[in-house]
């Protein structure tokens, strides 16, 4: 797992996907919003990408920040609001590959846990609407990416490969904030499996729908880029048979059984004593 | 004499058990999962740390101003509030199991007393997964019935729970506690001093305390640190009813607001009021 706090895969794989660039007419750079085909309908893509002219300089690195946060939100209302008669609803494809939530002193005054729970509520709202919402995990999704671009999807497919991270947070600030070094942090991974960097571990918690094979996945080829959009097929199709309106299909996985049996364990207990109170 | 004096009692110095009771009509107090079930961590003993019987999470069922209710107290001493495995579910949980009682037609409240500094690191990538499950639940929750948010402790309100904060209905905050998604320290470490100096606690208050954030409609209600006050203000909360728009739909007036703002120099604290004032709606 490379450390580096870069990501460089979104773009590529967003205009891969959609033969578009995503620029908004008003949007920040950084903010990639497309139609295309997908399979025979029409799909919404969304991504980030990094923007070295973004006006915010905490946010200029593929970070989800406060433009990010809100116009992103901006373009998920206006397809709900579009297809809010529609008796089948576009899927949502969220292109993943952000470093982090951005971090500075505007973010903060402004509010960014406004930013990025507007977003949340709007996949999560999209998702609860009918629109299968796909999160395609290329690059990182570390803390406040995760939890804004990826974990209110129906589904979630992840690269199988090395430079994808999913975390809390990044290595080194987790060693100083548990005090602990970054080979003490490496040894516990080894048999605590939520806390590994390496996405196979993330993988065995069940949160996933695939870990997808990809030859290249720095620069998407025309064999890889069908393989990768079967795979959003499969999961669109997927999404549209279930008629879950929470996350916990999550917790059915193999994965949950072994890593999350506490998970279950609350979920049980906690019903059986909410209908008893 | 008893009966004229009315001491103000605390609501930061209290537990969250205490809380929990004092936040439900007195006599109601009900509590799911409780110490004796003994649900605790099983990532926390592998790491050599003593797990607690609740997790740092009370949750319990009872009512508020006569209606069914849940509260979910978080517990600041434990784990610095941490959000890990068993805490995250317990939450999630008591969303889910309140919104169904909605749907079928049980009107039940939701109010969420929080002290959180995130994550638990310990339990990092279940954490992320749970805290997911927390926000879906609360979404679906707040269609049906306002969800109150409390912050009100020295710990305050970061990482994953303050964007549970920002997706609730209401937020009520006591000039003590803070709300931010990076605490100060991550983000001196990450960004440098030009940005926050978090040793500079005055500034840190004036930036993030629920004054601030009160003046700049991220707290919905500013209260002393009086636990009849803070119970009477999530009253007054649920007799309102819903917001006229949920904060996270207020995407088009921060667009505003932030467009208006210049980017090129640093901000205080007093900017923001004023950009705030000026651009209203």
């Amino acid at each position: 797992m490379s450390e580096c706090k870069t990501a460089k895969r979104g773009r590529a794989w967003f205009e891969a996907l959609t033969g578009k660039d995503g620029k908004m007419p008003d949007g920040p750079g950084s903010l990639m919003v497309a139609e295309a085909a997908l399979g025979n309908e029409p799909a919404i893509f969304v991504g980030l990408a990094p923007d070295p002219n973004s006006r915010f300089p905490r946010a200029r690195n593929a970070e989800v920040g406060l433009e990010e946060g809100f116009y992103g939100t901006r373009a998920l209302r206006q397809v709900m609001a579009e297809d809010a008669d529609k008796p089948v609803k576009r899927p949502i494809i969220s292109v993943v590959d952000s470093i982090c939530q951005a971090y500075g002193r505007r973010e903060e005054l402004v509010g960014i846990h406004i930013a990025a729970a507007a977003i949340i509520a709007a996949f999560a709202e999209a998702r609860m609407a009918g629109h299968p919402v796909i999160a395609l995990i290329v690059g990182r999704a570390v803390s406040g990416s995760f939890l804004t671009l990826c974990a209110q999807a129906n589904h979630m497919i992840a690269f199988d490969d090395p430079e994808v991270l999913i975390h809390a947070m990044y290595q080194d600030a987790a060693a100083r904030i548990t005090k602990r070094t970054v080979e003490e942090l490496n040894k516990l991974a080894e048999e605590i499996v939520p806390m590994a960097y390496d996405i196979r571990s993330f993988n065995k918690l069940g949160g996933l729908y695939r870990l997808m094979q990809v030859a290249n996945p720095d620069a998407p080829c025309p064999q890889t880029l069908a393989e990768v959009k079967d795979a959003l097929i499969q999961a669109i199709a997927d999404a549209r048979q279930s008629s879950r309106d929470d996350l916990f299909d999550r917790l059915e996985t193999e994965g949950a059984k072994t890593y999350r049996a506490q998970s279950i364990k609350v979920r049980d207990m906690m019903i059986e004593q909410w209908n008893q109170a | 004499m008893s009966e004229t004096f009315q001491e103000q009692r605390s609501y930061i110095e209290m537990n969250a058990r205490q809380r929990a009771r004092q936040l439900l009509d007195p006599g109601t107090f009900h509590e799911l999962l409780g110490p004796f079930d003994r649900v605790e961590s099983v990532w926390l003993p592998k790491q050599d740390i003593v797990p607690q019987s609740d997790d740092g999470c009370v949750v319990a069922k009872g009512t508020i101003d006569g209606e069914p209710a849940v509260v979910i107290a978080m517990e600041g001493k434990f784990q610095g509030g941490s959000i890990g495995e068993v805490v995250g579910m317990k939450m999630a949980m008591a969303f889910h199991l309140a919104r169904k009682d909605n749907e079928k037609g049980i009107p039940t409240r939701a109010v969420l007393s929080l002290e959180s500094g995130g994550v638990r690191l310990q339990e990092a990538n279940i954490g992320e997964l749970v805290i997911a499950e927390i926000y879906s639940e609360l979404v679906a929750l707040r269609k049906h019935m306002p969800v109150v948010v409390v912050i009100a402790g020295n710990t305050g309100c970061f990482g994953g729970m303050s964007l549970a904060a920002g997706l609730s209905s209401y937020v009520i905050m006591t000039r003590q506690a803070r709300l931010s998604m990076n605490g100060p320290e991550v983000i001196e470490q990450e960004a440098g001093l030009e940005e926050i100096v978090a040793s500079d606690k005055p500034f840190v208050w004036s930036m993030c305390g629920g004054a601030q954030r009160y003046e700049t409609g991220a707290a919905d209600v500013l209260v002393e640190d009086d636990a009849d006050e803070i119970t009477n203000a999530v009253k007054e909360l649920f007799r309102k009813g819903q917001p006229k728009v949920q904060r996270t739909d207020q995407y088009e007036l921060y667009i505003k607001r932030i467009a208006a703002m210049d980017t090129s120099k640093q901000w205080m604290p007093e900017d923001i009021r004023k950009v705030w004032k000026e651009i209203a709606q």
